[in-house]
C-alpha cells in the first residue's frame, strides 16, 4: 500500500514546493510593496504545505528520508509535479494567471482531501484549505483588474491564459495509482475536480472579460517524471548549497 | 497551565500561546509533561520559536522532563481566540479576527468592514490580503489615516 500512496504525496508536494519556489522568486520584484509581500506570502504558505506533505510522505516511504532529503536530494527525473508550475514566472500577469488556475484547483483538491482516510493527510489539507481561499480571493481580484484594465493588461493576462492552458489538462489527469487509492480513500479522483473547477475559472475570466480558451492538446508528463528544461535548473539553483554542504546549518 | 500563559507568540507579544489557541492539550504522566499544539500556518515561522519557548518556560518552572507533540486535527481557527484576548490585540493596534465561516470561494469583495483598532471607524480600506506575517492582513483607516493590521479570520 505504502508505495502508490508515497507517490501519491510526491505529487501533492511537489506541485506546492516547486511553485512556492517560482513565487519566491518574485521577492524584491513585486510590482508594489503590498503585492511583493502577498506574493512571498503565499510562497511561504506553499512551502509550509510541502514541508508537511513531505514529512508524511518520509514517514510512508519508511527509508529514513525526511522532507529536506526529498526537497533536496532528488533529481527533476524524480520530480512528480505537474508542468504547469515549473514553467518561469514570466511577467506579472503569467504569474497570477497560474496562480488563479492552479489554487482554484488546489482549493478543491484540498477541500476533497480534507476526508481523507489517513488522518494525517486529512489534517494536513483541512489546514491548507483555509488558507487556500486566500490565495484564489487574492488571485482572482488581480485577474478581474488585469482584464479590465488597460489594453496592456488585458493583451498580457489573455496570453498568459491562453499559454498556460494546454497544461491544465495534467491536473485532472488519472491514473491506477491514484485509482487504486480513490478506492481507499487515501486520494481524490483528480478527474471529479474538473466540472467545479471549470465552473469557478469560468466565472471569474468572464468577469475579467477574458475569452476561456478552446481545449486543444493537453501536455503532460510531470506526473511520470517527465518535465521541462526549466525544472533542471529551477532545482539547480534550489538544490545547490545542502548537495555542496551536505548537513549544513545555519 | 500557569507557566505555559506566560509564553507569547513572538510575533504577537500581546497574546499567550493559550489565548491564540496554539495549545490544545496538556497530558501530565508522573513527571513526563507533553504539550500538545497546532500549528497556526503550514509555513509560519513562529511555530519552531513558539515550541522551543514552551520547552524552554516549562523547564524554568520547574518541569525537567517536557516536550511538545504536534497535532492537525482540528485545524486551528482564529475563533478560538477568546474575547478578552480580541480585546488585547485591538488594544495592541491590531483589529481582531471576525468570525471565520464559510465564504465562498471566488468571492471577490470581503464581507463586513475591519472596523479601525485605533479610532472604532468603519471606513476603511482593505490594502492587502497578507501582511508582515502569515496570519495578518493590511487595511487603511479613511477616519484616522492610519495604516493597521487585521489578523485575519481563518
Amino acid at each position: 500500500m505504502s508505495e502508490p500512496f508515497f507517490e501519491y504525496l510526491l505529487r501533492l508536494g511537489d506541485d506546492r514546493l516547486v511553485l512556492g519556489h517560482r513565487l519566491s522568486e518574485w521577492c524584491g520584484h513585486g510590482p508594489t510593496l503590498e503585492e511583493d509581500i502577498a506574493l512571498t506570502n503565499i510562497a511561504l504558505d506553499l512551502v509550509g504545505e510541502a514541508n508537511l506533505v513531505l514529512q508524511r510522505a518520509g514517514q510512508i516511504e519508511g527509508a529514513g528520508r525526511d522532507q529536506d532529503a526529498l526537497a533536496y536530494l532528488r533529481t527533476d527525473r524524480e520530480y512528480r509535479n505537474a508542468l504547469m508550475v515549473e514553467l518561469p514566472k514570466g511577467d506579472f500577469g503569467y504569474s497570477i494567471v497560474r496562480q488563479f488556475l492552479f489554487s482554484t484547483y488546489a482549493m478543491h483538491q484540498w477541500e476533497a482531501l480534507s476526508a481523507c482516510a489517513d488522518t494525517d493527510l486529512a489534517g494536513i489539507a483541512a489546514k491548507a484549505l483555509k488558507q487556500s481561499r486566500y490565495h484564489v480571493r487574492h488571485s482572482a481580484e488581480w485577474l478581474v483588474r488585469l482584464g479590465g484594465g488597460t489594453d496592456e493588461s488585458h493583451g498580457r493576462a489573455e496570453d498568459a491564459l491562453n499559454d498556460l492552458w494546454r497544461y491544465t489538462g495534467e491536473l485532472f489527469a488519472t491514473d491506477a495509482v491514484e485509482q487504486a487509492l480513490v478506492k481507499q480513500k487515501l486520494a481524490v479522483d483528480s478527474s471529479s475536480l474538473e466540472a467545479v473547477w471549470r465552473r469557478d475559472v469560468a466565472d471569474v475570466v468572464a468577469r475579467a472579460t477574458l475569452t476561456l480558451p478552446p481545449d486543444g492538446y493537453m501536455q503532460r508528463g510531470g506526473r511520470a517524471g517527465g518535465h521541462t528544461e526549466h525544472l533542471g535548473l529551477m532545482l539547480a539553483e534550489m538544490q545547490v548549497l545542502p548537495r555542496t554542504y551536505p548537513g549544513a546549518k545555519w | 497551565m500557569r507557566i505555559l500563559e506566560s509564553v507569547k507568540d513572538p510575533e504577537v507579544p500581546v497574546l499567550s500561546v493559550v489565548e491564540l489557541g496554539v495549545v490544545r492539550d496538556v497530558e501530565i504522566d508522573g513527571d513526563a509533561v507533553t504539550v500538545v499544539v497546532t500549528p497556526t500556518y503550514s509555513g509560519c515561522p513562529a511555530m519552531q520559536a513558539i515550541e522551543d519557548d514552551i520547552v524552554s518556560a516549562l523547564r524554568a518552572g520547574g518541569v525537567a522532563n517536557a516536550r511538545v507533540r504536534t497535532v492537525f486535527t482540528p485545524a486551528w481557527t482564529t475563533d478560538w481566540i477568546p474575547p478578552a484576548a480580541r480585546e488585547k490585540l485591538r488594544a495592541y493596534g491590531i483589529a481582531p479576527p471576525s468570525h471565520s465561516g464559510v465564504h465562498s470561494p471566488v468571492q471577490l469583495r470581503r464581507r463586513e468592514p475591519v472596523l479601525c483598532p485605533y479610532c472604532g471607524s468603519a471606513s476603511t480600506t482593505p490594502r492587502s490580503e497578507f501582511g508582515s506575517t502569515a496570519c495578518k492582513a493590511l487595511h487603511f483607516c479613511n477616519a484616522c489615516t492610519q495604516p493597521f493590521e487585521e489578523f485575519k479570520a481563518i
